[in-house]
Parts: C-alpha cells; structure tokens; sequence
C-alpha cells in the first residue's frame, strides 16, 4: 500500500473531524436544536412538576423536598442545565454573527415574504426569556427579593419542611410578578412556536408531508405549555387557589 | 399603465449605491415586468442618461439570469421568475421598488446585476456525478424506481438564480445547494460520491460566507422552480451522518 | 474551388467506427501541452469542454452569460432523440438517421448525420451516467415518447426541462473539471474577434464584460459552439443575448459560412401582443399531441369569441391538408400552414397573426383532469402570460423563429476551411440540413462536444507538433486587439439620436416581412436594398451610452447588432440564390399547385458556403455537393 492510500483511509484526527463538524453551519444549527430538545424537556419536566401545587401543599412540598434531597446529583442536573442554556445561547449568538455578515447591506424595503412573526422574534423572545429566567430564579429560588421566605417551614409526614406551597402563594398573590410571569411564558410560546418545530426540519427528521403536521403539533405544544404554566398564577390570582394558608 | 420606479443605481462594485425614481409610463399590461423595465431604459436613453443595467437572458423563465428584488420580494409577487412576472400583477400607479439581489456573497457588478459565482463554486466542490465520457454502461442497465427519479427531478429543477440566498433573512444558500445533494444523492449512480458531494458542498458554502438556516422557508416561498425545504432537511440529515462517518474514519472526505 | 469534407470512405454504417479506427491519437503526455479555447457554454461547448478537459487537455471556456449553466439549450422543453429502441417499436440507427436526413428535406450531409443516429445511443447512457433524471416508467426504466412527428417512441425526456436537465449534466461536468483544473471558466466574457495566425485559427479577443478589458487569449485550435443566429429577426425563441457575433467574427475572418438562409419557424408560440415585446415564448409542440389546430372559415368570423363559431364554420387545415400527420405535421409545415391562412385573411387574435390550438375535444374525450395533467404546466405559463385560461377558450398561437440550420461550413471533422477552428452544435450547419426534427438539437449538441471532437480534434492536433506557440504579444493578436478596441470606441462616440433596441427592432420587422415563413425574389431584393441602408444609418445614428470599462449592456448589444446588420444581408442574399423551396427555405416562386415545397435537386443539392471578399464587397458562393450514396432523394409527403 502505497503512503498516501494509507494516509487517505486514516482521515484526519477525530477531534478535528469533530470541531470542523460543530462548527460548521448545519453543525452550529444541529447543537441549538439538540440543546433546545433538553430545554422543551425540562420545562415540560418543570411544569409537570409545578402541577402539583393543585393537589394541596403536601403533594408539592414533598416533591420539593425529594429534589432538595438529591443533594450533590441535583447539582449536577443544574450545571448541566446551566451548560444547555450557555451552549444554546452561544451558538444561537454564533450564528447571528453570521447570518448579519451574510448579508452586509439590508434591503431597502423588506417584506418577511412566507417567514413567521415567531420566527422572526426568535433572539428576541429568547433573550427576554432567559431574563425572565434569570428573576424566575432569584425570585423562587435564590429568594434575592423575599429572603424570609427562607422561613416559611410546614410540617410533612412528622418532618419541618420548607414549604414551597405557601411561597408560591404568595409569589403569585403579586399582580405585578404574576403578570410578568404570564408574559414572558407567553414569549416563551411564541420563542418555541418555531423552535420545536425547526429542530425537526435542522435534524433532517421532515419531509414534505411531515414538516406542517410536527409544525401544528410543536406549536400545539408550545402553546399548551403557556397555558399549563399559566394557569397557576391565574388560579392564585382569580381563583384564589391557597388562599387560606396565607392568612 | 403608469407606475413609478425607484431603482437601485450603483456604477460599479465598490462605489456606494442610490435609489433613483423614473416614471413608467403608457406600459400595456400585457408587458412583462423586464420589458416594462426595456421601455424605461428606452426612453432613459433618449433622454442621454444611461440604461439601468439587469440581468436577463431567456425571458422565459428557465436560465436563471434574472435577479430583481421587487418591493422586497426577490423575482416579485407570485411564484416565477422575473421574467415571467406581468405588469397586470400591479395596480395602475403603483410605486415599485426594484433592488438587486442582496447578498453579501453575489457582490454588486452594477446596478441592478450582481456577481453569482459563488453558487458556481459550490459546484465546483462537488455537485456533480464523475462519469467519464464514453465509460457509461447501458442506460437503462440500472433501473431506478420512478418515485425516486420523480424526486431527484424535483431537485434538479433548480435553476440556480440564487433567489433562496436573497429571500433569505440570513443570506443562506441551503437551498440550493440541498437541492444539488438531493438530486445527485437520490440517483443510484450519484451514491458513491454522496458523502463527498455533501461535506465538500456544504463546506464550500461555509467558506464563501452566505448564512446559516434558520428555517424560515422564505427560499421556498420564492423558489421560481417550486424546490421544497424538505430537501434541506434531508442535507442536514445527510451532511452529519457524513462529518459523524468521517470523524470516526468510516469515510474520507 | 472544391470543398473537401474529408469523408471517410467506405460504407456508410462503417465510416465512423473505421474513423475511430484510425484517426490519430495524442498521447496523454502530449494532451496537456495542447491549449483548446472554447467557446460557449451550452450543450456543445460544456460538453466539450467537460470531456476535453478529462481528457487532459488545457481548456479555456468562454460565455457571456453570469454562469456557463444559463446557456440557451438551458431552454429546450421537448427531448432528446436516441436510437435505442427500448419501446420495440422498430426503431434503429438507420431510422433515426433517414427520419433526420429526410426531416431535413435531404440537405444534410449523409456522414455526418449517419454518424449522428450511431452516438445518439451513447448520449443517453452518458447522461443518464451522469445523473440526468429522465423520465421513467414504473418498472425503473427509462420512458419514452414520439415527438415531433416522429412515427417511433425514440424521445426521452425530463419532464418539460430536458434542455435544462442535460445542459446541468454537462455543466456539472464542466465545473469538475474546472475543480479539476483542466479547465479554466471566463464567465460574463464575450469573443469579439478571431485571430489567425499564418492562416490558423489560433485565438480570440474577448471583451470582459464587467471591467470592460478587451484582451487576447491564445491556443492551439479553437472551437465555436456559439448556437445559432435567430436573433437576427429581432423576435425569437432565442435568449436575449444569442447572436451571431462569434460566427459572423469567424466569416470575416474567411471560414465558409454555410446555408445561412436555413432558419426554423417553430409553429407553437404564443403570438406577439405588441410592438415593446422582447422576446417569443415557445409552447412545447407536445401539445398539438393532443391539441387541434384551427382558424374560422370565413375572415368575418375572426373577431367573434371561439365559442360562438360553429363547428362547420372552423378549418382544421392542417388535419384537413395532411390527413396522415394532421396535427402533427413538421415544424416547417405546420408554419407555413399557420401563415397562409392568416395572409388569407383568416387569423385569430391582435393583428390576425394567430391560430387556435383547442383542447376542446381532448378536455371531451379524456376529461380537464388528464389535459391537466399533461400539459398544466404549459397552460399555466400560457395564462402567466396572456392571462387567458386555455381550459376555457382555444390557445393562441402563432410561429416563430426558434433555430437556425445554418451555420459555419464545417467537414467531418468537425473542422471549418481555417484550420483549427471547430465549430459544434447549432453554431455549425452539419447535421439538421434545410429542417430540423424535433428533440434532435440536443442530440447533436451533445454528439458533437462529448463523442465526436474528442475523437476529431487530434487531426487537427498531430499537425501542430513542434510548431511555435502562438503568442499573445505577436503582430496578429495585437492588430486583432486594437482592430477590436478601435470598433468599440466607434461605436461608443457616434452619439448619434437612435438606440441600438430600435434598430434592431427595424432589423427584424426587415427580416420577417421579406425573408421569414415565405421568401420572394421581391422580397428578397428589398431587403438586400434596405439592410445596408439601415446599417449606413447605425454607423452613423445610434446612441450607445455610457463608458467601455463597466458593465455596459447598451454597448454589448451594439456590438451584436452591428453584426446582424451585416449577417442578415448575407442570409437575404442566400435565400435569393437558393432558387427553390427545401424545408425552413420556402420560396414562394417554387411550390408546387397545392402550396407544398418545391425542391430543385438537379440544381441546389448543394451546400452553399459564401466566402468573405471583403468589406462592401459581394461574397462569393461556393458550393458543396451532397451526394446521397445511400439515401434515395424522395419527395417530402406527410399528406
């Protein structure tokens, strides 16, 4: 065999095949779909969860509590999280660049053609979104704007637990914090109304025929995580769900 | 009918352009949008100023020359070309904005033509069949299932104008070069270099600097040769398995 | 003078594989020191160009287009024709090869044309090598269908695109080898010159059409595939920027320009609306498969709406005159037709210059569904067009000039009188004689660049080893380039009050009233009086804007129709010696008593060349004989 046979079926070192690969423009694409699918699943995880609030204190509270007792592994699940939402952003950045060099002068009218409002806002309610996110945690869970919070323990099966029921109650009895909260699922919907389906279309799972049922069914879907999510704020808000336990 | 035109005016690639405004006038509406723009520069010559300079060759919507943005739609309202685009499309009076296809990878020649030698260049890097002249085996020697035929037909109905890049908000040639994957790709006799073809392709059309997709389908909606998006996932699809194949040395590129 | 095609002897099924046999090979050591120019890029020239440079050889490809792929085979809609007889139904090399040779009113050369039905089968494989999606049937084979009065299913097919689909094979072709690096792409540059040397052809001058720079390349042989001339009527099926520049450059320069009067009036295109049209739009003639051709009987009833004309007051005449092919008669044929009866007075639609082409009876007999789904893509551009639905009331149409059977005399080889230069595809006259069929432009554009001047071109080749390379700096190239630039700056400071557009228009208003569908010797003669005074007028009067060193489309189209200027007196002149009526020829002085064409094979069996004297001088006519070994000469009968 003679040498450059041989180099030829060698390739180049798998790193590099990797790096030319994610970055490259479909590469870049597939990492923000493929972190968008964690994120869809955590935030359909998260709401599943939040749920529990209306089957009494006790069923959240305990729920709380089996998260906080996964200790180091509850950890990593945050860093991870954490890592999603950076690359997600990172590449979604990346490509932003790009596409802003890719065309160095605008068109003078502009017409959005067939491309959709959702779309089209998809930095835009992103980054509202992780803004959102940002308050969302400090709010519930660094407790950065009601640090008493920290005290509001109840019992549970004979054990002082914190009781994230009545801290919900109360998050939410602000018009203010609930309306904002509403708001900004409410871009989170609009943000996956496009993105859940496009990750489709980026992991080359469409066809013809699929591509409108997986974009009717993502925004479906999207649009049922709003109302999941919002639900709870307006329950406290209008109907008055636990009510009592903060009296 | 009478319309008023503002027109990009650029005198060459490295000047900086203006909108110029030109009344249209007495245009029977039989005409099309290109000799609508042939009277015009008719009477700008009588007038001593020089014709607003276009691409166009066939006028019959096939060779892929034309290249107008029209109010921001590139070959204009309604599926075709600009050449096939008919001033009975507009209302008596209408003001028309016509710009050059904007894309930072078909630089402006002047006017109103630009340079699209890049998509030249994507083929370059792989969008053909090898097939040496007199090697072939009998035609009908391998034979291919007509749906598959049917929509490799589909994609090789692109007639490489380059109107994907310009709808595009980012400038992305997926289009088309998914277009020229699907249509070599699908064939039995385009399968050997399918992995080559898409990696160099895509490559290729990295380099040149035209933007990611984000599948906002505005290519599709101005396609002139009705290719699906569809396609583009397929390239997606096609092009990872390759770079996953060769970064584990299953495949070179 | 003789004029010698250097045909193989032997018979003809035999010519050309003993050619093959023995025609001089270069080694592949020597193939890389041979440059080749080519230029254009449709079928014949990216064809060429693909399979030169695969072959070695150093290829520089010239078109004026942005991109070689936007050549005008680009837009070809019927087929292509190939003797593989896959449908069994009788079809065979000799078939293919009469049906051609008679289709052309036997004025073709039987060599080449023989030649012609023998690769034909090869294109097809080759293509289909290369990724060509044809058309096929359920089973995985390839489709076939008749086209073009043809009594054999030998077209095959991609869809309406089949010129788009094989030009972006052979462009594909093209772009590798220019990854390759065999071949170099000039883009957006037009030959404006041919340069000799010691009587070769051994270059061009090119205008760069971007930055203006007008310059000299130099090769070892040079080859045309330039298309044809039909722009010379002003309206045609031609892209815009077709033109007879490269050949016409090539005449001056002492190649033979051949049969120059040959020009095809296809007969399915939609009519002209109006005096700014830029350009005919063809219909596939795929529709009159299925459409049937009529004008009303009586002139009164042309202005009434088609619906409200009885039965029995519509002509069918071409089913009526040619009850055998009926609808489908020749190209040639069914023009004429459409002509007389509207000089009768009886044409349909704005000026009477139009017949209906009614799906009536098909939408009967097979339902809207089956038409539509035959011809939806025609109706809908008919409608994009003249916002008429052809479901609803009959097509107009009305011929027009499509392609052009002239061209530059070349011999077997491929090879004109100038030595070195090849001419291939429409650009030549070889293969189509006075009429071509349908679906055989492609196959002869395809026959000439990918199977035949591969093979021919070492002939030429083998003579030029150890001769000096031609330079760039030498006398003839530079006195070519400042001949060039001198014109160009001519054209550029008349000033004059006309614009290039409307003398052309006037160009082709001379061209189609004296020397279209029918031709006169009185009509001839006015044009050949009003051609050189129009271009006394152009030389002084036109108004071309604007500097050489930009993009500058008003001086292109100066330069070319200062050409056609001339070239449209020299096909008048053709047309008025050519005393007799052969396919796309029709002299209304030779016809027979029921109107068909008149041949005079005693007299005009006979290429004619007209040799250059000179500006303002008359050229000479030269004549090549046609002799038919094989062939017998028959009349042309489709009654």
């Amino acid at each position: 065999m003679s040498a450059s046979s041989a180099t030829s079926t060698a390739g180049i070192p798998i790193h590099e095949a990797l790096c030319r690969w994610v970055f490259s423009s479909i590469g870049k694409k597939t990492i923000v779909a493929v972190t968008g699918i964690l994120l869809v699943l955590f935030v359909t995880g998260h709401m599943l969860g939040n749920f529990t609030i209306y089957f009494g204190p006790d069923l959240i509270n305990s729920y709380a509590k089996h998260l906080r007792d996964l200790g180091p592994f509850l950890w990593v699940i945050r860093l991870g999280l954490l890592a999603v939402v950076f690359l997600h952003i990172f590449f979604t950045m990346l490509l932003w660049k790009e596409n802003a060099t890719a065309r160095p002068q605008k068109y003078a009218v502009g017409d959005p053609i067939k491309t959709t409002v959702f779309a089209r806002t998809m930095r835009l309610t992103g980054l509202i979104v992780l803004a959102f996110v940002i308050f969302h945690l400090g709010h519930f869970t660094l407790l950065i704007f009601n640090p008493s919070w920290a005290h509001l323990d109840t019992e549970l099966h004979g054990e002082t637990v914190h009781d994230v029921y009545r801290m919900v109650v109360l998050g939410f009895s602000n018009p203010v914090v609930s309306a904002f909260y509403i708001i900004s699922l409410g871009l989170l919907a609009f943000h996956l109304s496009h993105g859940i389906g496009s990750l489709f279309q980026t992991l080359g799972l469409t066809t013809r025929k699929m591509r409108p049922v997986y974009e009717a069914v993502a925004r479906v879907y999207a649009w049922a995580l709003f109302v999941g999510y919002s639900s709870i704020p307006i329950s406290i808000l209008i109907f008055g769900l636990g009510k009592n336990t903060i009296k | 009918m009478n319309f008023t035109l503002r027109v990009w005016r650029q005198d060459g690639p490295t000047t900086s352009g203006r909108f110029e405004e030109y009344p249209a006038k007495n245009i029977p509406d039989e005409a099309s949008f290109l000799e609508m723009l042939d009277i015009v520069n008719e009477e700008l010559e009588k007038a001593g100023k020089e014709s607003v300079q276009f691409d166009h060759d066939c006028r019959e919507g096939i060779c892929g020359m034309c290249s107008l943005t029209i109010n921001g739609v590139p070959h204009g309202p309604g599926r075709g070309t600009t050449c096939q685009l008919y001033m009975r499309k507009f209302q008596d009076g209408d003001v028309i904005t016509i710009e050059p296809f904007r894309v930072g990878a078909f630089p402006i020649i002047r006017d109103l033509a630009v340079n699209r030698t890049a998509l030249d260049k994507v083929i370059q890097a792989g969008g053909f069949i090898t097939a040496r002249t007199g090697s072939a085996p009998d035609a009908n020697s391998v034979p291919i299932p007509k749906v598959i035929a049917d929509e490799s037909m589909d994609a090789a109905a692109c007639i490489g104008c380059g109107a994907c890049a310009a709808a595009c908000p980012n400038s992305s040639a997926m289009l088309f070069v998914s277009a020229k994957a699907a249509h070599l790709g699908l064939l039995p006799q385009g399968k050997p270099e399918n992995e080559r073809r898409t990696v160099r392709m895509v490559r290729t059309m990295d380099e040149i600097g035209f933007g990611n997709c984000s599948n906002y389908y505005a290519c599709e909606a101005v396609c002139p040769a009705g290719i699906s998006a569809s396609f583009i996932a397929r390239l997606n699809r096609q092009y990872t398995s390759a770079a996953a194949r060769e970064a584990v040395g299953a495949t070179t590129i | 003078m003789s004029i010698d095609a250097k045909i193989p002897a032997g018979p003809l099924d035999k010519k050309w594989s003993s050619y093959k046999n023995t025609a001089k090979i270069i080694s592949p050591a020597n193939k890389r020191k041979f440059k080749i120019i080519i230029v254009g890029s449709g079928l014949a020239g990216a064809s060429a160009a693909a399979t030169l440079g695969e072959q070695g050889f150093n290829v520089e490809c010239f078109c004026y287009q942005d991109s070689p792929r936007r050549a005008h085979s680009i837009a070809a809609q019927g087929g292509i024709n190939a003797a593989k007889n896959y449908q069994n139904d009788g079809d065979s090399t000799f078939r293919l090869f009469y049906d051609t040779i008679k289709g052309g009113d036997f004025r073709a050369r039987e060599a080449n044309v023989y030649r012609l039905a023998e690769v034909s089968a090869n294109i097809i494989d080759q293509c289909v090598a290369q990724g060509v999606p044809f058309a096929r049937e359920y089973g995985g084979l390839l489709a076939n269908r008749s086209f073009g009065g043809a009594q054999v299913s030998r077209t095959f097919y991609a869809r309406g695109q089949t010129g788009q689909q094989l030009l972006i094979g052979a462009y594909q072709g093209l772009e590798a080898q220019v990854a390759a690096g065999t071949v170099k792409m000039y883009s957006r540059t037009e030959m404006l010159d041919l340069v000799l040397v010691d009587g070769h052809a051994k270059g061009i001058i090119v205008r760069d059409m971007v930055t203006g720079e007008i310059r000299a390349h130099a090769a070892d042989t040079v080859l045309l595939c330039t298309g044809g001339y039909g722009n010379v009527f002003y309206l045609s099926t031609n892209a815009k920027g077709c033109n007879v520049t490269a050949t016409y450059r090539a005449y001056k320069k002492g190649a033979y320009f051949a049969n120059p009067c040959y020009t095809q009036i296809h007969p399915t295109c939609i009519p002209v609306s109006g005096d700014y049209q830029s350009k005919l739009t063809l219909m596939s003639e795929s529709l009159r498969n299925d459409g049937r051709v009529w004008v009303p009987k009586r002139k009164e009833d042309c202005g009434k709406a088609p619906s409200e004309i009885p039965e029995d007051a519509r002509d069918y005449y071409l089913e009526r005159k040619y009850p055998s092919y009926g609808n489908l008669a020749p190209r040639d044929i069914s023009s004429r037709s459409a002509k007389e009866v509207c000089d009768e007075g009886r044409g349909v639609g704005p000026g009477g210059l139009g017949v209906y082409l009614d799906f009536g009876d098909a939408i009967k007999r097979l339902g809207q569904k089956v038409v539509a789904e035959r011809y939806g893509n025609l109706f809908e551009m008919y409608e994009n067009i003249t916002g008429e639905s052809a479901y609803e009331r009959p097509m107009r149409i009305f011929p027009a000039v499509h392609y052009t059977m002239g061209g530059l005399w070349v011999d077997y080889n491929l090879m004109s009188n100038i030595p070195g230069l090849h001419v291939l595809g429409e650009a030549n006259f070889s293969d189509h004689g006075a009429n071509r069929l349908g679906a055989s432009a492609l196959m002869q554009g395809l026959a000439d660049g990918y199977f035949v001047i591969p093979y021919t071109i070492g002939d030429y080749l083998n003579t030029q080893f150890g001769k000096a390379k031609p330079d760039v700096n030498s006398a003839p190239f530079q006195d070519a380039l400042a001949a060039v630039k001198a014109r160009t700056s001519q054209l550029l400071s008349i000033k004059g009050s006309r614009t290039v557009d409307s003398f052309h228009r006037e160009l082709g208003h001379i061209m189609w009233d004296n020397c279209g569908m029918a031709r006169t010797k009185e009509s001839l003669t006015e044009a050949l009086d009003k051609i050189p005074k129009l271009r006394e007028e152009f030389w002084k009067n036109v108004n071309v804007l604007g500097k050489g060193e930009t993009l500058n489309q008003s001086l292109e189209k100066a330069g070319r129709v200062a050409d056609f200027l001339e070239f449209g007196e020299l096909l008048c002149r053709d047309a008025l010696q050519r005393n007799e009526s052969c396919g796309g020829h029709f002299r209304s002085e030779y016809q027979t008593p029921d109107g068909e064409a008149l041949r005079d094979d005693e007299h005009y069996a006979h290429v004619a060349c007209w040799k250059f004297e000179g500006e303002n001088a008359t050229p000479t006519r030269l004549e090549e004989p046609l002799s038919y070994e094989t062939v017998k000469l028959a009349t042309r009968s489709y009654k």
